[in-house]
């Protein structure tokens, strides 16, 4: 024989670590609640009920949260982190970027590849002269973000990226595809942007104020 | 804790007097891999310690020796964790399950048989749990060759060529050549931990 | 009346349940051995989503681990975090601030609502009521997620616990958004309740389906709302006390039987003690550091972190069990062992136990109740 629900003493739980009351057994029962189906029938009342007031309600509490997804677009949430792109300041020549390599090291899964640029003479320059990313490894952990000394690489918000080949000029992007200004970086996350220039701004006076020779990094 | 674990070791040595035990980083190690079974029964019926929850069984490589790791606690008395450790050498890897103590053993020694291959005596279905059955070694292990993806057999250059895939004959000449050496394509070690 | 014998002698019928299939909520495999509907043997097959994660991790970084742990149990990223981190700072002996504290609690207490209703609604969805109480359950989910995005940057990566505190600060905006969701979710409850709790074929379907016994359950090493849905009051929130847990006043719901109906009713009762912590959390959480100083340059040069020899078991209550987190240390930047005691997989070892003899059907929600997540089975 089938358990009808009301044969349990209780729906369910008895034993705590102490008494506890939920609001459910502490519902009044009237006995027209023990007919067979009336719990199924309260249910449908709650999902008529959904079905109605969805039209009414605001969207958070309970009404119709549907975006037209291409045509309306939900607000962009400033911390949201996707993948990573580079910065450059004024042109794109001026790259924040000096290939010291500590975001290729620190990658989990290994998709930024960077060699560093030589001039004439065969000098290494502070410059990436390969700074490429392999979008389709990359698992937008924010890791490179964090580990970079010089502010250079950040996560994007962009998000549409699909490409119908993996390698080449489809996942794997190259430097010139990765650069953005640092308007951009202002426009998508303008709290740490904000915070960046303040902190280079300070900077700068310090070494206005303390004429020392140039120390380059310690990598 | 170390207190607890002094309590343990003493009454162990009182009431099982023949089994070797030594205290390593705040925990039993049973020098005997045999006497295990004996040392955890006797523990989870002991009324002071009831570690009836065995909460991990996890294995770990010293490259001189492999050790099985198991992490107790009392759900009765809520207490815990008693950490017990058992050493077995690379060539003889045979220690007695668990199984008919805890029923909660069977998944976690299949793993560790799986990535370290520790042979755990006495499980009744002792198979590999992630991998397949032909699998050939033990990934877990430090000295676990990884296969080389980049270079193909001739296994598969046969699978790529029956799809239509075309291979080119360089390709071909070197896993012939390491056919005819008997070597299989594994991955080259760094010389160094990688930075 | 004449008793007509109406059982003809059968053959068993084997069969592969999965792995492509909706209900096994991943690439999980059951061979089961039937004898016309009942079940007579079923082995768990697992492997499907297997992609090694401890040997990933013993060649990375700790902190970059932490990473990797979000695609453990993907449906709360935040416990995961939540236990390497309490692993990583025993191992290296790291404190956390009173702040930081109180945003984990805050951060893994609204990944267990987000936990438990979404089993729910999946539970519901293999019972065959399709979607209406799981989109339920998904809108709720929902808010929450978004404020995990804000907080975080993921919806549902999240990495965002490090070691010694969190990657960012709640702000003000932040509290308020989740007071507001901790102070709306009751009324959700209350209608999640009146749709399921007393609903005659929820109840017909769950209630003597699955028992598991108290004494079983507890030699199978079987933890979380599944343990205690037998009756066995093991909360490692309670036992352990790790972080904060000890401040807050919170009970432990209890089952009485051990079958599917308990373990559906444990996670709805568990989900309001989860309120409660959140809203003494929310009202008592002080003013001050979100991360631990001295770890500062770990967070920039991750190499440098490179914890004493020695080795450390961290544990929480997830809200699929116990999750623990086993390292040793030999002094390098790398782990030398990175196990994770997953709960999903041990909890399956009671599988066969509870399903022998029971219809398929009812091995699917056997399956929904235990609530396994194939990122954290398989590894």
């Amino acid at each position: 024989m089938t358990n009808f629900p009301s044969k349990r003493k209780s729906s369910g739980i008895k034993q705590w670590d102490h008494v506890y009351t939920s609001s459910v057994q502490n519902a009044p029962s009237h006995h027209w609640l023990k007919i067979f189906g009336a719990g199924a029938l309260k249910g449908m009342v709650v999902t008529l009920k959904n079905f109605v007031t969805s039209y009414f309600r605001k969207p958070d509490q309970g009404g119709i949260f549907t975006v037209q997804y291409p045509e309306e677009r939900y607000p962009e949430i400033e911390n949201y982190r996707n993948l990573p792109f580079l910065v450059y300041d004024g042109s794109p020549d001026k790259v924040r970027c000096v290939a010291c390599g500590i975001c290729e090291r620190e990658c989990p899964p290994k998709c930024i590849y960077i060699t560093m640029e030589t001039d004439v003479a065969g000098k290494p320059v502070r410059k990436p002269a390969v700074f490429d990313i392999d979008y389709a490894v990359c698992m937008n952990c924010g890791i490179c973000e964090e580990v970079c000394p010089f502010d250079s690489i950040f996560m994007d918000h962009v998000f549409e990226i699909a490409s119908p080949r993996r390698i080449d000029t489809g996942m794997i992007r190259h430097q010139e595809d990765l650069l953005k200004s640092s308007e951009y970086l202002q426009k998508i996350r303008p709290k740490t942007a904000t915070m960046i220039d303040e902190k280079k701004r300070a900077a700068e006076e310090k070494k206005k104020a303390v004429v020392k020779p140039p120390q380059g990094p310690t990598v | 804790m170390t207190s607890f674990i002094e309590e343990i070791r003493k009454e162990l040595s009182e009431r099982l007097p023949n089994i070797k035990l030594r205290l390593v980083r705040a925990s039993i190690l049973i020098e005997n891999p045999k006497d295990l079974t004996q040392v955890v029964f006797y523990l989870k019926e002991n009324p002071r310690f009831l570690l009836d929850y065995l909460s991990s069984i996890t294995a770990v490589d010293y490259l001189d020796y492999l050790e099985s790791v198991y992490h107790l606690y009392s759900m009765e008395k809520k207490q815990g964790p008693v950490v017990l450790r058992v050493r077995v050498s690379k060539t003889d890897t045979t220690i007695p399950s668990l199984i008919p103590i805890y029923h909660g053993a069977e998944l976690q020694e299949r793993e560790a048989y799986d990535t370290f291959g520790i042979i755990y005596e006495g499980h009744p279905n002792l198979k590999r749990l992630f991998m397949w059955d032909g699998f050939e070694g033990y990934p877990l292990r430090k000295d676990y060759e990884q296969e080389d993806s980049e270079i193909l057999e001739t296994a598969d250059i046969e699978w790529l060529e029956s799809k239509g895939i075309g291979i080119t004959n360089e390709v071909k000449e070197k896993a012939k050549q390491m056919k005819m050496e008997n070597k299989r394509a594994a991955a080259q070690k760094p010389e160094k931990p990688r930075n | 009346m004449t008793q007509v014998e109406n059982r003809h002698p059968s053959e068993t019928l084997e069969i592969n349940f999965g792995p492509q299939h909706p209900s096994t909520h991943g690439v999980f495999r059951m061979q089961m051995l039937l004898d016309g509907e009942k079940i007579c043997s079923l082995k768990p097959v697992l492997g499907y989503l297997h992609r090694n994660h401890e040997q990933i991790a013993e060649n990375i970084t700790y902190a970059a681990s932490m990473a990797y742990t979000d695609r453990l149990d993907y449906l709360n990223a935040m416990t995961n975090n939540f236990a390497y981190a309490i692993a990583v700072e025993k191992l290296a002996g790291i404190e956390v601030p009173e702040r930081a504290e109180y945003i984990r609690v805050i951060m893994a207490e609204l990944a267990r609502l987000v936990n438990h209703i979404t089993v729910i609604g999946f539970l519901l969805n293999d019972m065959g009521a399709f979607f209406t109480p799981l989109l339920y359950a998904f809108r709720e989910r929902e808010k929450i997620l978004d404020i995990f995005e804000e907080v975080s940057g993921s919806r549902m990566m999240c990495n965002y616990f490090r070691f010694g505190g969190v990657k960012r600060d709640l702000t003000t905006e932040n509290l308020t958004a989740i007071m507001q969701i901790v102070r709306r979710f009751p009324a959700f409850l209350e209608e999640f309740e009146a749709l399921l709790t007393k609903n005659e074929i929820l109840c017909m379907r769950c209630q003597n389906v699955g028992i598991l016994p108290a004494n079983l359950a507890v030699n199978s090493s079987i933890t979380g709302p599944v343990l205690r849905a037998s009756g066995v009051n093991y909360d490692i929130r309670k036992v352990d006390g790790y972080s904060i847990y000890k401040r807050f006043d919170f009970r432990i719901p209890l089952g009485e039987k051990g079958d599917v109906y308990d373990r559906y009713f444990v996670r709805i009762l568990e989900m309001r003690e989860s309120l409660k912590i959140l809203y003494q959390a929310l009202n008592k959480i002080p003013q001050g550091e979100f991360l631990n100083k001295k770890t500062l340059p770990f967070l920039k040069m991750p190499r440098n972190f490179k914890p004493a020899v020695g080795e450390a078991y961290g544990r929480i209550e997830s809200p699929k069990g116990e999750l623990g987190f086993y390292l040793v240390s030999d002094g390098t930047p790398q782990p030398w062992r990175y196990h994770v005691r997953a709960p999903s997989l041990i909890n399956l070892t009671v599988l066969e136990d509870i399903c022998i003899g029971q219809k398929v059907a009812d091995a699917i929600i056997i399956l929904g109740s235990i609530d396994i997540v194939l990122g954290e089975t398989d590894r």
